[in-house]
């Protein structure tokens, strides 16, 4: 323990006794340059293309930008919003986003709530029946045919409705109704006549805010994210969400290929600045507000990585 | 406490559907949305399956197509695209499983032994971001980055003088196969890093001080303790990854996509894809798609138990 002290004299920062002999050595050096290497990579490419986007045409193709803007200028931007359809493809996906979301939840809570009470009878029953299509998936083409013969094809609710009920949500939820809304509480509601809409709205609901805005974020972010569906059910253009009109434009143009947008209006931007500018019209919305949903996401995986 | 006493027996009874439904129809009220929602968006595709057995024509419909019993597994098993489909699959899967997995586990543990908790939380934020980026934009973001003329990566290594000519990282399937899996890595590391270190926060303090006291060095402390106390987390996400083995990601296929990477980028997502709605080879897709979420349920199931024989909690 003598030991201990003398060190803990040499490091005056630290008064904690548990980090006494902790002094800042070549291995804390190590771990965080590998951690700062690791971050750069998260977020250099994004301030690349964000440079990229927003310097002249000339700079880019003598590569002279790298991570600052070179001939600022906004060209490119002006271009997509006089040419508006990413920027319409963009409110329309915000849109679906927020009725997938609505409707995700008050689906995910109408299966969560009732499965959680033990009482019910039947239970092991519907668990069965809402589970089974995690595992088992009819896949593709049974799903192609059925939505065609629901006359969902080329319609904005196939990218709403076959998807708002989704197991694992609802797994969490009702992991977290079980584990943290005491049993007394809602005997004690019962007893004092309330029934079971009651209880769910007055005491449930306002009780499980953290998980509704966890969950709340994981159907936004997912449908945000997913552009496969518009590949295999969607063909007018006006009904694409703007995942896929940023595939179309770029992931799916190699270097021989170029991106256009409509010909009706005059790009002044080279491809290359185009893209740039598309790719960060697409991810500026997510970098910004991520920093400050990132907490909530963590919270839900945690509560989904305990069972029920 | 006495009204819960007369409450409790009459709950263990077996009660009545009618009196069931009498106490608790707003409940059954409420489970009728999920439960016709499966219905009919989930149960009503499986009769579909069916086609697997058929030689199906979308012109002529179910009633109309011919039925061929096993004939259409016979096509697939032989047909040369599904073989390579099902190997590259495979094999990319076991790939990214050597890769990706032992990362989020390494970041876990320097992200433990840091000091500094603000340094500590950004890095995490930062961390995190790949995760919530879709497919496409990681995938254009790459497109953009590593262009073999035009990229940033090969202007830089180039005027480094590091390489002469421009490495065609995501057109030519070698340098496509590294980049493939690194991007995976790159995706995943932060992300993994969540359960890892909620796992860490439940090693008692005190073995470390003990381990301290007795003068024990972090690759030590590291070892014996933390290693020691995430290890059944470890091993059921080993097990929970295993038997994940015969997916494929479709986006993450479709974004990498060009004709030159082609040979290893051809995965079983993209055969029923081409396959089905492309080339309208409808019984051909759906019995690749059968058979694949057949055997991988079947992987799943073999995993759980394979983790519940090990003692731990299993995922079923």
């Amino acid at each position: 323990m003598a030991k201990d002290k003398t060190r803990d004299i040499d490091n005056s920062t630290v008064n904690d006794g548990s980090h006494a002999i902790r002094r800042f050595s070549i291995g804390d050096f190590l771990i965080i340059l590998i951690l700062v290497i690791l971050c750069l990579t998260c977020v250099l490419p994004f301030i690349h293309l964000a440079a990229k986007s927003v310097s002249s045409n000339t700079a880019v193709m003598q590569r002279a930008v790298v991570l600052w803007p070179v001939g600022l200028n906004f060209d490119a931007y002006a271009s997509i919003f006089q040419d508006g359809s990413l920027v319409r493809s963009f409110l329309y996906s915000v849109v679906v986003v927020a009725i997938f979301t609505l409707l995700g939840m008050i689906t995910c809570t109408c299966a969560a709530y009732p499965l959680s009470k033990k009482r019910l009878k039947g239970r092991a029953f519907f668990t069965v029946l809402l589970m089974i299509p995690m595992y088992f998936n009819a896949g593709l083409i049974p799903s192609y045919l059925l939505y065609k013969d629901l006359h969902l094809l080329n319609n904005m609710w196939v990218l709403i409705l076959p998807l708002i009920y989704s197991s694992y949500n609802m797994l969490i939820m009702k992991n977290y109704f079980q584990s943290t809304i005491p049993d007394t509480l809602e005997e004690a509601a019962f007893l004092d006549g309330a029934n079971n809409f009651q209880i769910l709205f007055r005491i449930v609901l306002p009780l499980s805010l953290p998980i509704i805005a966890t969950l709340s974020l994981f159907y936004a972010v997912g449908r945000w994210n997913a552009y496969a569906d518009n590949k295999y059910y969607i063909t007018s253009e006006g009904l694409k969400m703007i995942q896929y009109k940023l595939y179309q434009l770029v992931a799916s143009a190699t270097e021989a290929q170029t991106a256009t947008l409509s010909e009706a209006i005059e790009v002044k931007s080279t491809p290359e600045v185009l893209q740039a500018a598309c790719i960060m019209f697409a991810t500026l919305p997510i970098i910004c507000i991520y920093p400050f949903l990132q907490k909530y996401f963590v919270k839900g995986v945690m509560i989904g990585a305990v069972k029920g | 406490m006495k009204a819960k006493a007369a409450i409790q027996p009459s709950l263990r009874e077996r009660t009545s559907w009618r009196k069931a439904f009498q106490r608790d129809w707003h409940l059954y009220l409420l489970l009728l949305v999920p439960v016709l929602l499966v219905i009919i968006f989930n149960y009503a595709a499986y009769p579909g399956l069916r086609m697997v057995f058929m030689d199906y024509k979308p012109a002529k419909g179910y009633d109309g197509s011919k039925w061929v019993g096993w004939q259409t597994f016979q096509k697939v098993f032989a047909d040369k695209d599904f073989s390579r489909a099902l190997t590259n699959s495979l094999v990319f899967n076991l790939l990214d499983l050597l890769v990706s997995f032992p990362m989020p586990i390494i970041l876990a543990l320097m992200l433990n032994e840091l000091r500094f908790p603000r340094f500590k939380k950004v890095t995490q934020t930062v961390l995190y971001l790949p995760h919530f980026l879709s497919w496409v934009i990681i995938g254009s973001v790459a497109y953009q980055l590593f262009k073999p003329n035009s990229g940033i990566v090969n202007i830089l290594m180039m005027k480094w003088g590091w390489i002469q000519q421009g490495i065609p990282f995501l057109t030519e399937k070698m340098h496509w196969a590294v980049t493939y899996l690194l991007i995976g890595v790159w995706q995943g590391m932060g992300w993994g890093t969540i359960i890892y270190l909620a796992a860490i926060t439940g090693i008692s303090g005190e073995l470390y001080e003990a381990a301290m006291i007795d003068g024990a060095s972090r690759m030590q402390r590291i070892w014996h303790i933390t290693l020691p106390g995430i290890r059944s987390t470890i091993v059921v996400l080993l097990i929970m990854n295993l038997g994940k083995i015969m997916g494929s990601n479709f986006e993450r296929l479709d974004v990498f996509a060009n004709t030159q990477v082609r040979e290893y980028q051809y995965q079983l997502a993209i055969y029923i894809y081409e396959k089905g709605l492309s080339n309208g080879k409808f019984s051909m897709a759906t019995a690749v798609g059968l058979f694949q979420s057949l055997v991988g349920l079947l992987l799943v199931l073999i995993s759980d138990r394979f983790a519940k024989a090990l003692g731990e909690d299993g995922l079923l």
